[in-house]
């Protein structure tokens, strides 16, 4: 089983990244993009009896470790 | 007086921060994360700059979890002093001995110079030597010092008297060099025994190195 974990800076929380990378988007030309988010993807490996209990798993390294939640959000997708 | 700098993997400011401390007389003795004991009769813990772990994560997210910081909190949550200095800063942060979190810079650049910094409050351990206002030449170097915390919990800093430093220029004005909610340089926890902040005292030790303002901060631990 896969579990891909993705964190992005929560919604309000200006990200220096993402507007940087929207400014060089600017800059090149591309000027339908009205935002940008840069956030990060983490692919886990892992052995779990049914994908629930691998979600509710996952879902604990992330408050634990994963994501910092004063300033970051994350997603779970479970893949087998 | 008994000093305690725990070493992670890739700490590299411990042996600048032993020789500030024992320049004021204090005896300091370096300790690697692996140890989960604090030895009997310390009386302050300094967590040293550096790039623990690699950054890797997060700064400070996995230092966090190393046998030594179970035992920092332990010390901490019975009243002991613990002072975190950048990286230092960013993994009490990460273990909620502090409140708030690091950002990258908002230019995203790395920024290593001398910066000012204005002292905003005097009444605790680690800042009693200073005035309330008084400007301090400091340095900082650091890629993700943009300290951040919501509304709210800033209003509580503000409330309580947690933020002790703010960046400004020579006269006083805020000069912010990294984009920190309210110019903050440095704060402390609401019962002002953990401090944390991003600019280094310990490189602010002798004239020659361009400023000794760093010995009123650190002075103020000894009895």
């Amino acid at each position: 089983m896969k579990a891909i974990v993705n964190v992005y800076l929560k919604e309000g929380v200006l990200d220096p990244q993402g507007k940087a990378v929207h400014h060089a988007l600017g800059a090149l030309g591309f000027d339908s993009v009205s935002d940008v988010r840069v956030g990060k993807q983490i692919v886990l490996d892992l052995d779990a009896v049914s994908m629930q209990s691998a979600e509710e798993e996952v879902k604990r390294m992330c408050e634990t470790l994963l994501a910092n939640t004063v300033i970051e959000d994350y997603s779970v997708e479970i893949v087998q | 007086m008994k000093i305690v700098v725990p070493q992670f993997p890739g700490t590299n400011c411990e042996y600048d921060t032993k020789y500030a401390f024992e320049r004021l007389g204090f005896d300091v003795q370096i300790l690697w994360h692996e140890e989960s004991l604090i030895p009997a009769g310390t009386d302050l813990i300094v967590v040293p700059g550096g790039f623990s772990y690699g950054d890797y994560l997060r700064s400070g997210a996995i230092a966090r979890f190393s046998p030594i910081m179970k035992a920092i909190k332990a010390y901490a949550d019975t009243g002991g002093y613990v002072l975190g200095i950048c990286n230092g800063f960013q993994i009490l942060l990460e273990s909620h001995l502090l409140p708030g979190a690091m950002k990258r810079n908002e230019n995203l650049h790395f920024v290593s110079k001398h910066q000012y910094l204005k002292v905003e409050n005097s009444d605790n351990r680690f800042l009693r030597k200073c005035r309330v206002g008084e400007r301090l030449n400091i340095p900082i170097a650091h890629a993700e010092g943009n300290y951040f915390i919501d509304e709210e919990s800033l209003e509580a800093l503000y409330d309580n008297g947690q933020i002790l430093l703010t960046y400004c220029d020579k006269d006083g004005n805020p000069d912010n060099p990294n984009g920190s909610v309210g110019d903050i340089a440095g704060i402390c926890n609401k019962e002002r025994n953990v401090f944390g902040l991003m600019p280094h005292p310990e490189r602010a030790m002798e004239p020659i190195l361009g400023s000794d303002d760093g010995i009123r901060m650190l002075e103020g631990f000894l009895s």
